[in-house]
């Protein structure tokens, strides 16, 4: 993959996160806060998952320890995304440190979905950058607009774009015999754990179970 | 400070926290092969729990609804070879459709 069909596909699923942050927007007025409360979830959270859960315990009444707990475990998983992309993300410490801040699904995503580590590198940053603008910009459009633009995301079925974005970059690892077993085991073991465990958990079981067990084998 | 504000700002800290303790810490040291080849695995696991995940469930809970017809038709775009921002728009359309008739 080219840089410049990197950028494209990192502008794409960039808009593909904006139904969600007008969404976000629109909680957050329900919610009670103000535009920069808002804002302020999207640019220093920022992880669609996780802010709207925190959002949800604090509408709900829940307490702030809990808002955070909820939002929290469903970030656990760019610990795993960062340890991932430790060896591709080079360059100063600083550099890094800021950087880091963009270590979302969609980032790693685009990332992992390239073959050299240069354009892994370039794929995060261009991911990283797009969403990052995207979903602070949407999420201020949604605060604005306020309401009826969330039954809108349903009716045109936009809420599909993420789920779709997601398959977008699986499919060509399909291609793989071992990829696609490892595929459907991810798959066994995160459906398995959806009921019980904390959301979020699934995702990153689904991952440190395939290597578990193929760790013997490999 | 609001709750809102302590909110946003304490999960901010945590998330960071997580996200940067990969790059940071662990950060330019050269890892073992293994993590190499774990990194050449994880991606196909990852992201097809991403796809069910975001797809059909909902907090603990299995939802199934028009989003599942949208990722089909998205699956059937990329057999044909479309390009990932037909792919995605393909999936809505047909999400948005195909929730026009159920509903």
């Amino acid at each position: 993959m080219s840089k410049a069909e990197i950028r494209s596909e990192a502008l794409t699923i960039g808009l593909s996160t904006t139904p969600f942050g007008v969404a976000f927007g629109v909680a957050c007025t329900e919610a009670g806060f103000r535009w920069w409360e808002a804002l302020g979830f999207s640019a220093f959270v920022f992880g669609g998952s996780a802010q709207f859960a925190a959002v949800g315990v604090l509408a709900a009444g829940g307490t702030v320890v809990a808002a955070i707990v909820a939002g929290g475990l469903l970030n656990l998983r760019s610990l795993a995304y960062g340890i991932l992309l430790a060896p591709v993300l080079r360059g100063p410490r600083w550099w890094r440190a800021l950087v880091s801040q963009w270590m979302i699904d969609e980032s790693t995503a685009v990332a992992v979905g390239q073959t050299e580590i240069e354009l892994r590198r370039y794929g995060y940053l261009a991911g990283g950058l797009s969403v990052f603008v995207l979903w602070n910009a949407s999420t201020f459009v949604g605060f604005v607009a306020a309401s009826g633009l969330g039954e809108w995301v349903l009716r045109l079925g936009l809420d599909a774009t993420i789920p779709a974005a997601f398959l977008a970059l699986l499919w060509p690892r399909l291609n793989d015999s071992t990829h696609r077993r490892n595929t459907i085991a991810g798959l066994v073991i995160a459906v398995a754990l959806v009921p019980i465990a904390p959301a979020g958990l699934p995702i990153i079981a689904a991952a440190a179970g395939v290597i578990a067990s193929r760790w013997g084998r490999s | 400070m609001s709750p809102a504000t302590i909110t946003f700002i304490g999960l901010g800290l945590v998330s960071y926290g997580l996200k940067a303790f990969g790059p940071v810490v662990v950060g330019g040291r050269r890892l073992p092969p293994v993590f190499e080849r774990a990194a050449e695995l994880v991606p196909a696991p990852l992201l097809a729990a991403l796809v069910m995940i975001s797809t059909i469930v909902d907090g603990n809970g299995f939802v199934f609804d028009a989003r599942l017809a949208g990722l089909g038709a998205a699956a059937v775009a990329l057999r044909f070879r479309a390009n990932f921002l037909v792919t995605v728009l393909v999936a809505a359309a047909t999400t948005g459709m195909v929730r026009a008739l159920l509903n």
